[in-house]
C-alpha cells in the first residue's frame, strides 16, 4: 500500500515540477480541500506525540536509571543489546505472542458468528447488540477485577467450579487471561464486521441462492470476499491491540507466574524499577514488533490501508 | 420473513439466549456483588446475593470522590467523542477520495500513534502538560484522548467512506456542486452510519481509558472513575472494597448501555434506509 500511495505521490510531484500548470483549477481545489480537511487531525496527532515518541527514542539510548540519575549518559544500542540477550524479554515475547495469535483468531470466528447473528437475526436484535457491547464497554480494570475474584479459591464462584487455583499455574493462567481478554473485546471485532456485513448486497445474496448456492457456499463465495476489507480492518485493530496487552493481566496475575507480556515488562521496567533507559528500550522494540506486524498485514494480506486506491 | 421455518426461528431464538448469556454473565456478577451486604463480601463465592441491600450505593455517593469522578468522566468523554469524530470524518473524506500529496504522511503518522505503545508516552506527556498548566484539568485529558482517538476514527471511517456510492457525488458536482458542498450535502448525510458506529468505539476507549487517567490527573479536578475506583481499591491493604468498586462499575456502565440504546436505533435505521444502495 505505501508502495503505491508512495508511487502515485511522487508521480504527481514530478509533473508538477516539470510542466509549470501542472493541474486543472478542479485538481488544485480538490488538493486544497485534502490538506484542509486533514490538518485539524494531523496537528492534533503531531501536537500530543511527536515530542514524547521522540523523547522515548531519544531515552532508549541513554543509560538512565532514575535510581542513579547522576549516572544518566549516552550509551547509543547497550539498552538494546541488554534487552535482546536477555531471557525475561525472550520469554515476555513468546507468552505475548501465544496471547496474541489465540484470542485474535478466536476472536475473529466469534466475532463473525455474533456479527453474523446480530446482522441476521430475527428476534431481539436490539437486545443481542447491546448485550454484546456490554463486555467491551465496561473498564477493562473492573472487568479483570471481576474475573480475578472470580478465580480466586474459596471466594470465587469459578474457582469453586474448577476446584483449584488455576491464577497460579503458567498455562491455566495465560488460558484465563486469554479468555477475559476474548470476553472484553470480541464485541469490538463483532462490530465491525457486522458494519462490513451490512454493506454485502441484499441483491447479490438472493442471486446467489437462485443460483442454487448453499448458505455456506454464499458465505464463503459472496459474503467473506465482500467483507474482506472490513475484515483485515479488525483484525489489523485487535492484532496491535493484544499485542500491547496490559490491564488484563496487571489485575489478574500482575505477570507472577511467568505470564507477563512485553508491556508489562516494559512497565515494571518504567515504573517499578525506575529504570527509564531499559524501560524505554523495551516500549521501543515492542512498537518494532507492532510496526512489523502491520507491514505484515498491509504488505502481505493486502489490508487496504487508508489513501490505498481500490483495485 | 414469511418462508422462516420453526428450526430457523428457534436457532436464532437459542443463538441470541446464548449470547446474551456470554455477553453478561460477568457483569451480573459484578451487579451480585454490588448488591451484596458487606459483611457477606468476605465470600465472593455467592453468585446470587443473600442479603440484597443498597448499603455499597450509598457508600460512593456519599463523598464527592466518586460524583465528581463520574462529572470528569461524562465530559471527557463526550468532548472527545465529539471532536475526534468530526475531526477524524474531514481526514477520513480526505484519505478515501481525495488525491493530493502528504496522504501517504498522513497514513503513516496516524499508524504510528495507533501502534505506539501508550506507557512510554505517559512520562514525557506529563512533563509536556505540567509545563503547559494542563496537568490535572479536563483538557489536559481530553487532547491526548483526541490524539489515540483520532487513527482508529480514520481508519474506520475512511474504511466506511470507501463503500459509499460516489456516483452521487459525481452527480451533484455535475449539477454545478463544489467539493465542499458535495461533502456536506451529499456525502455527510449518507455517511452518518459510519460516524455513529465510530462514535460508539471512540466514546468507549475514552470512557474506559486507565493509564493517562491515572497520570496526568492529581485531585478530583479531572480524575475520571476508571482511576477514582482504583483509589478505592489502595484505601486499605487488607480490605478490598469490592462493594464499592462494584457499585461504581455497575453505574459507570448506565451510561454506556444508555448510549450504546440511543446510537443504536440511528445506526440501524440508517444501515437499512438503504444509504448503501443510494
Amino acid at each position: 500500500m505505501t508502495q503505491a500511495t508512495a508511487d502515485v505521490g511522487t508521480r504527481a510531484e514530478s509533473t508538477g515540477r516539470r510542466k509549470k500548470p501542472p493541474l486543472s483549477e478542479g485538481a488544485k481545489a480538490e488538493r486544497r480541500l485534502g490538506w484542509l480537511l486533514c490538518a485539524p487531525a494531523v496537528i492534533v496527532m503531531i501536537a500530543v506525540t511527536a515530542y514524547p515518541i521522540g523523547y522515548a527514542v531519544y531515552l532508549s539510548l541513554e543509560r538512565y536509571d532514575l535510581r542513579f540519575p547522576n549516572e544518566a549518559k549516552f550509551i547509543g544500542f547497550a539498552n538494546y543489546a541488554t534487552v535482546l540477550t536477555n531471557s525475561f524479554w525472550w520469554h515476555a515475547f513468546f507468552v505475548t505472542l501465544i496471547i496474541t495469535v489465540i484470542s485474535v483468531a478466536v476472536e475473529l470466528v466469534l466475532g463473525m458468528l455474533i456479527a453474523i447473528l446480530m446482522h441476521r437475526t430475527l428476534y431481539a436484535r436490539g437486545w443481542v447488540r447491546t448485550a454484546v457491547l456490554v463486555p467491551y464497554g465496561i473498564v477493562t480494570v473492573v472487568a479483570a477485577f471481576s474475573w480475578q475474584f472470580a478465580w480466586t479459591p474459596g471466594q470465587g464462584y469459578l474457582a469453586e467450579l474448577s476446584g483449584g487455583a488455576p491464577l497460579t499455574e503458567t498455562g491455566s493462567a495465560i488460558g484465563l487471561i486469554i479468555l477475559a481478554e476474548i470476553w472484553k473485546t470480541t464485541p469490538f471485532m463483532a462490530l465491525l464486521l457486522m458494519a462490513g456485513l451490512s454493506l454485502v448486497p441484499e441483491d447479490l445474496q438472493k442471486a446467489a441462492k437462485v443460483d442454487g448456492a448453499s448458505a455456506f457456499q454464499r458465505f464463503m463465495r459472496v459474503t467473506l470476499p465482500l467483507m474482506k476489507p472490513a475484515i483485515l480492518v479488525a483484525l489489523l485493530f485487535r492484532t496491535l491491540d493484544a499485542f500491547r496487552i496490559f490491564d488484563n493481566i496487571y489485575i489478574l496475575t500482575a505477570g507472577a507466574h511467568d505470564t507477563g507480556s512485553v508491556s508489562i515488562l516494559g512497565y515494571d521496567n518504567l515504573f517499578t524499577a525506575l529504570n527509564l533507559g531499559i524501560g524505554s528500550a523495551i516500549s521501543i522494540l515492542i512498537f518494532i514488533a507492532v510496526a512489523i506486524i502491520a507491514a505484515l498485514f498491509i504488505v502481505g494480506f493486502g489490508t487496504a490501508a487508508p489513501g490505498q486506491e481500490a483495485k | 420473513m414469511a418462508a422462516t421455518t420453526l428450526k430457523q426461528r428457534f436457532g436464532w431464538g437459542a443463538g441470541d439466549t446464548i449470547v446474551i448469556a456470554w455477553a453478561l454473565f460477568p457483569v451480573w456478577y459484578i451487579i451480585a456483588v454490588s448488591f451484596q451486604a458487606p459483611a457477606r463480601l468476605a465470600n465472593w463465592g455467592d453468585f446470587w446475593p443473600t442479603q440484597w441491600t443498597l448499603e455499597n450505593y450509598r457508600g460512593i455517593f456519599k463523598t464527592s470522590e466518586f460524583t465528581r469522578a463520574l462529572v470528569n468522566s461524562i465530559v471527557v468523554a463526550v468532548i472527545t467523542t465529539l471532536i475526534a469524530v468530526v475531526l477524524g470524518s474531514m481526514a477520513a473524506y480526505a484519505v478515501a477520495r481525495l488525491r493530493f500529496p502528504g496522504k501517504t504522511a498522513l497514513v503513516g503518522v496516524s499508524l504510528l500513534i495507533a501502534m505506539f505503545p501508550a506507557i512510554s508516552l505517559v512520562t514525557p506527556l506529563f512533563n509536556i502538560e505540567r509545563f503547559l498548566g494542563l496537568l490535572d484539568t479536563w483538557w489536559g485529558l481530553i487532547i491526548p484522548d483526541i490524539a489515540f482517538a483520532l487513527p482508529l476514527s480514520i481508519y474506520t471511517l475512511s474504511a466506511f467512506f470507501r463503500e459509499i456510492p460516489w456516483e452521487l457525488e459525481k452527480a451533484a458536482k455535475v449539477d454545478g456542486a463544489t467539493p465542499t458542498q458535495a461533502f456536506l450535502r451529499v456525502i455527510a448525510p449518507l455517511a452518518a452510519p459510519g460516524m455513529f458506529t465510530t462514535a460508539i468505539l471512540v466514546f468507549i476507549i475514552t470512557w474506559n481509558e486507565f493509564l493517562l487517567a491515572i497520570s496526568l490527573t492529581s485531585t478530583l479536578n479531572a480524575r475520571t472513575v476508571p482511576a477514582a475506583i482504583a483509589f478505592f481499591t489502595g484505601s486499605s491493604q487488607f480490605e478490598t472494597p469490592s462493594g464499592s468498586i462494584a457499585a461504581a462499575a455497575v453505574i459507570i456502565t448506565i451510561p454506556i448501555i444508555v448510549f450504546v440504546l440511543f446510537f443504536q436505533r440511528r445506526i440501524v435505521a440508517g444501515l437499512t434506509s438503504g444509504a448503501v444502495k443510494g
